[in-house]
C-alpha cells in the first residue's frame, strides 16, 4: 500500500463519508459523524485499491459533476423548496457564476493570444477569490432581478427569470469584449493544480508536499473531487443550520400562508429577497465550480435544459424542501442523464431502422426524457423521492 | 408594518406621501402610454444620433407591426390561456413551433402547386396551415385532458401548472428535432421571394401584406367568436372571474375545451406564418416566449385586445431596436420593455389598478 493509495482514499473519503453519515440517522451526532468517517475512509481505501483504474476515473468524474448539479439544487432548493419562489433562469446565475470566476482567475490574453481572445478584465486571482466573487456577482444579478419582480404574482417572477436567462446567455454569446464570446474563454486554472505537478506546489511544507510525489496529471480529478465535494459539504452544512433557525422557519412558513406571516410582523418581502439572493449566491458557486473543472467554457455550456430544466427534475425528483433529497436528485438524475449516452447508443441500430436520420438525432431524445420525467413526477410523485420532514427549529 | 403598497385600499389623493402620490401617478394609465411612447421615442432618438434615416426608420417600423402581428396570434392564444385557465402556458412558443412543422409535413404531402399571384406559396399551403391549426387546437386540448385537467381537480397552484406546461414544451420540442433535425428550413426551399415597394421606398416582400392581412382577419374572426357568440361570452365571463362564473351555471369543461381549440389554432398560424416570413427552426417558438409574455403582461393579462396591443408594441421596438443593436437581442429588448412594464404598471395597460 503506497503513500499514494492513502492520499487518494483520503481525498475520496469526504464523498462517502457524507453517504455514510446520512445512512446511519439513527445514531446521535458525534458517534454518526465519526462512524462515518471511519466507515467513508475504509470504503474509499477499498475503492482506490481493487476498483479498476479506468472505471474508478469514470466514477469520480461522475461524482464531480453530480456534486456541481448537486450545489445548483441546493441553491434551488432554497429558493423553492424552502421560499415557493419558482426560479426558471439558473442557467443566468449558473453562466454568470462561471464566467466571473473564470474572469477573476485568468490572466489577460497578451502576446499573440491577444489578437485572438478578448476579455473584460483577468485578475490571475486564486480559486477561492473567484469561488466568493462568482457567488457575489450572481447575488447582485439576483437582486437586480428580485427588485421589479419579487413583489408581483409568483407567475411574473417565472416569467423575469427566464427572461434573465436568456438576456445572459444572448450577452455571452454576442460580447467579445466581456468574455471572448461567441468563442470559448479557454485556460481556466485549476486549483490546486500544482499538486500533480512535479515540483509539488513550492509554498507546501516538505513533508506534505512529499505525500503527492506519486500523483501524475491524470490524477487531478481526485483532488477536484475533493474540492468539490468539499464545497457540496459545507453549502449542506450552512443550509441545515439556516434552515433551522427562526429564519429559516420564516421562509417556510412565508411559502405555506404568506399573508399570516405579514400579520405577525415579519417583513415578507426582504424575506423573500434575502431567499432568493442566497439561493442565486449558491448557484453562481456551483458555475464557478464548473468552470475550473471544464477549463474551457463558452455561452452554449447553459443551454436551459441542462442547466436549468434538469436542475428543476433534480429538485423536484430528489424532494423539494429537503436537503439531504436535493444531493440525492442530483445524483440519480445525473445518473440517468449519463446513462442515455449509452441507452441512446444501444437504440442506435433500432433508430436507424426506423429513418437513416434517426441515429444522428438521438441526443434530443434528451429533450424527451426531462420533459416527461419532470410530467411524471409532477403528476404522481409530488413530493419526490424523500419528501420533506418536519423541522424542529432550535433556538437561534 | 405595511407589507405591499398595492393592496391597501386607495386614499384619497390628500392623505397621501409625497413617495406614494408619484407613484400613483406613474401607476396610471395615461402615464403608462406616456412611458411606452417615450421609449419609442427614446429609440428613435438613439438610432437618429447612430446615423440611422428616418426613411430605414420608417422601414423597420412598417417590419415591426407585420411582426407584431404575428406575435399577436401566440399572445392573443397565450392571453386567453392565462386569464380563462390560469395557466401561464410555457409551452405556448413550442406550440407555435409545433405548428409550423406540422404546416411543413402537410405541404410536402400534397403537391406542390404554382404560386398565387405575387406569392411565393400556393393553395396547398394554405390548406396545410388550416389542417395544422386544427390539429394543433385539439392536441392543446388533449394536453389539458391528460395533464393540466389531473392539477385542476388536485387544486394545483398555478406554478404547478407553470413546470409541468415546461414539462410538454420540451415533449413537444424533442418531437421537432427527432423529426426534421437542429437544422433551419424553409417551407419552399430556393423560392425567390422578391420584394417590392410599398411606398416612400419602403420594400417588403408580398408573403408579409398577406401575413399582415391574415392575421388581422384571424383576429377580427377571434372579436366576433368573443363578442357574439355564447361562449365567447362565457369565456370573457370567466376570465374577468372565474368563481363568479361557475355559479351562475357556465358549463367549465366546455370553456376549457374552447380555450384550447382557439389558442392552439391560433398559435399554429402564426407559427406557420412565423416559419414563412423567416425560417423553421426548432428553437423559433422558445425564442418567442419571451416576446410573446411582454405583450401579454403589457396588454393585461387575459385581454386579447390588449395583447393584441402589446404585441404590435413589442413588434415595432424589436425591430426598431435592430436599426443599432445585435438583431438577436431582439427578445432581449422585448424582456426589458417588459420588466419596465411590471416597475411601473404591473396590471398591464388595460388592466384596473389595484
Amino acid at each position: 500500500m503506497t503513500t499514494t493509495t492513502l492520499v487518494k482514499a483520503f481525498l475520496l473519503t469526504v464523498p462517502v463519508a457524507f453517504l455514510a453519515t446520512q445512512l446511519l440517522r439513527s445514531l446521535p451526532l458525534l458517534p454518526r459523524i465519526l462512524l462515518g468517517i471511519v466507515a467513508g475512509f475504509g470504503v474509499a481505501l477499498a475503492a482506490v485499491l481493487w476498483v479498476p483504474s479506468g472505471i474508478m476515473s469514470y466514477l469520480v468524474s461522475f461524482v464531480i459533476m453530480a456534486s456541481i448539479y448537486a450545489v445548483l439544487t441546493l441553491g434551488l432548493n432554497v429558493q423553492w423548496g424552502y421560499t415557493g419562489l419558482f426560479n426558471i433562469g439558473i442557467a443566468a446565475f449558473f453562466a454568470v457564476g462561471a464566467f466571473t470566476s473564470a474572469l477573476f482567475t485568468t490572466a489577460p490574453p497578451s502576446g499573440a493570444l491577444a489578437a485572438f481572445s478578448q476579455q473584460l478584465f483577468g485578475f490571475g486571482a486564486p480559486f477561492l477569490v473567484g469561488l466568493i466573487a462568482a457567488g457575489i456577482v450572481s447575488g447582485l444579478l439576483a437582486l437586480l432581478i428580485a427588485g421589479p419582480t419579487l413583489r408581483l404574482r409568483e407567475d411574473y417572477l417565472a416569467i423575469a427569470t427566464i427572461g434573465i436567462a436568456e438576456v445572459t446567455r444572448l450577452v455571452f454569446q454576442n460580447e467579445r469584449w466581456l468574455a471572448n464570446g461567441p468563442q470559448p474563454m479557454r485556460g481556466i486554472p485549476q486549483p490546486l493544480h500544482c499538486l500533480v505537478e512535479n515540483p509539488v506546489c513550492s509554498w507546501l511544507p516538505g513533508p506534505i508536499a512529499g505525500l503527492f510525489d506519486g500523483f501524475t496529471a491524470r490524477d487531478y480529478t481526485f483532488v477536484y473531487l475533493f474540492i468539490a465535494s468539499l464545497v457540496v459539504l459545507v453549502v449542506y452544512i450552512v443550509l441545515e443550520r439556516a434552515i433551522r433557525s427562526p429564519w429559516g422557519r420564516v421562509l417556510r412558513a412565508i411559502r405555506e400562508e404568506e399573508s399570516s406571516v405579514a400579520m405577525s410582523g415579519k417583513n415578507v418581502a426582504a424575506f423573500r429577497m434575502q431567499s432568493f439572493i442566497l439561493g442565486a449566491i449558491i448557484m453562481g458557486m456551483g458555475g464557478s465550480l464548473y468552470a475550473h473543472y471544464m477549463v474551457s467554457i463558452d455561452y452554449s455550456h447553459f443551454d436551459p435544459l441542462y442547466a436549468t430544466f434538469l436542475v428543476w427534475v433534480m429538485l423536484m425528483l430528489g424532494g423539494s424542501g429537503n436537503n439531504r433529497g436535493a444531493i440525492l436528485g442530483a445524483f440519480l438524475i445525473w445518473g440517468v442523464w449519463t446513462g442515455t449516452t449509452f441507452i441512446i447508443d444501444l437504440a442506435r441500430p433500432a433508430l436507424a431502422a426506423i429513418s437513416s436520420d434517426l441515429p444522428a438525432r438521438g441526443p434530443y431524445l434528451r429533450y424527451l426524457l426531462v420533459g416527461l420525467l419532470l410530467l411524471l413526477i409532477l403528476l404522481y410523485r409530488p413530493k419526490g423521492v424523500i419528501p420533506e420532514e418536519k423541522y424542529v427549529s432550535q433556538p437561534g | 408594518m405595511n407589507q405591499s403598497v398595492s393592496n391597501t385600499p386607495p386614499a384619497p389623493a390628500t392623505q397621501l406621501r409625497p413617495g406614494e402620490r408619484i407613484k400613483r401617478i406613474l401607476g396610471s394609465r395615461t402615464a403608462g402610454v406616456v412611458i411606452l411612447l417615450l421609449v419609442i421615442l427614446a429609440l428613435i432618438l438613439v438610432a437618429n444620433a447612430q446615423g440611422v434615416t428616418g426613411n430605414r426608420l420608417l422601414s423597420l417600423t412598417v417590419r415591426g407591426v407585420m411582426l407584431g402581428g404575428i406575435l399577436s396570434l401566440g399572445a392573443i392564444g397565450l392571453t386567453l390561456i392565462f386569464g380563462v385557465l390560469r395557466i401561464p402556458n410555457f409551452a405556448h412558443g413550442d406550440l407555435m413551433t409545433g405548428g409550423a412543422y406540422l404546416g411543413l409535413l402537410f405541404v410536402g404531402f400534397m403537391p406542390m402547386g404554382n404560386p398565387i399571384g405575387p406569392f411565393s406559396f400556393g393553395y396547398e399551403f394554405l390548406i396545410a396551415m388550416v389542417g395544422s391549426m386544427a390539429v394543433v387546437g385539439v392536441v392543446g386540448y388533449l394536453v389539458d385532458r391528460m395533464v393540466f385537467t389531473r392539477l385542476r381537480n388536485r387544486k394545483s397552484a398555478s406554478i404547478i401548472f407553470a413546470m409541468s406546461s415546461i414539462g410538454v414544451a420540451l415533449i413537444i420540442r424533442s418531437l421537432v428535432y427527432l423529426g426534421w433535425g437542429a437544422d433551419f428550413t424553409f417551407f419552399y426551399r430556393g423560392r425567390p421571394r422578391p420584394s417590392i415597394e410599398l411606398f416612400a421606398g419602403i420594400r417588403v416582400r408580398p408573403d408579409q401584406l398577406f401575413i399582415l392581412g391574415l392575421a388581422l382577419f384571424l383576429i377580427f374572426l377571434v372579436y366576433l367568436l368573443l363578442e357574439h357568440t355564447k361562449m365567447g361570452k362565457a369565456m370573457r365571463a370567466t376570465a374577468d372571474n372565474p368563481d363568479l362564473a361557475r355559479v351562475t351555471g357556465i358549463d367549465t369543461e366546455r370553456v376549457v375545451m374552447w380555450t384550447w381549440i382557439i389558442g392552439g389554432a391560433l398559435a399554429a398560424a402564426g407559427g406557420v406564418m412565423y416559419g414563412l416570413d423567416s425560417q423553421l427552426r426548432p428553437e423559433m417558438g422558445w425564442l418567442l416566449l419571451l416576446p410573446l409574455f411582454a405583450s401579454v403582461i403589457l396588454g393585461t393579462i387575459g385581454n386579447p385586445y390588449g395583447a393584441l396591443v402589446g404585441a404590435l408594441v413589442i413588434g415595432i421596438v424589436w425591430q426598431t431596436s435592430s436599426a443599432f443593436l445585435d438583431p438577436a437581442y431582439g427578445p432581449g429588448v422585448a424582456f426589458l420593455v417588459m420588466i419596465l412594464v411590471l416597475l411601473f404598471r404591473p396590471e398591464g395597460i388595460f388592466g384596473k389598478p389595484r
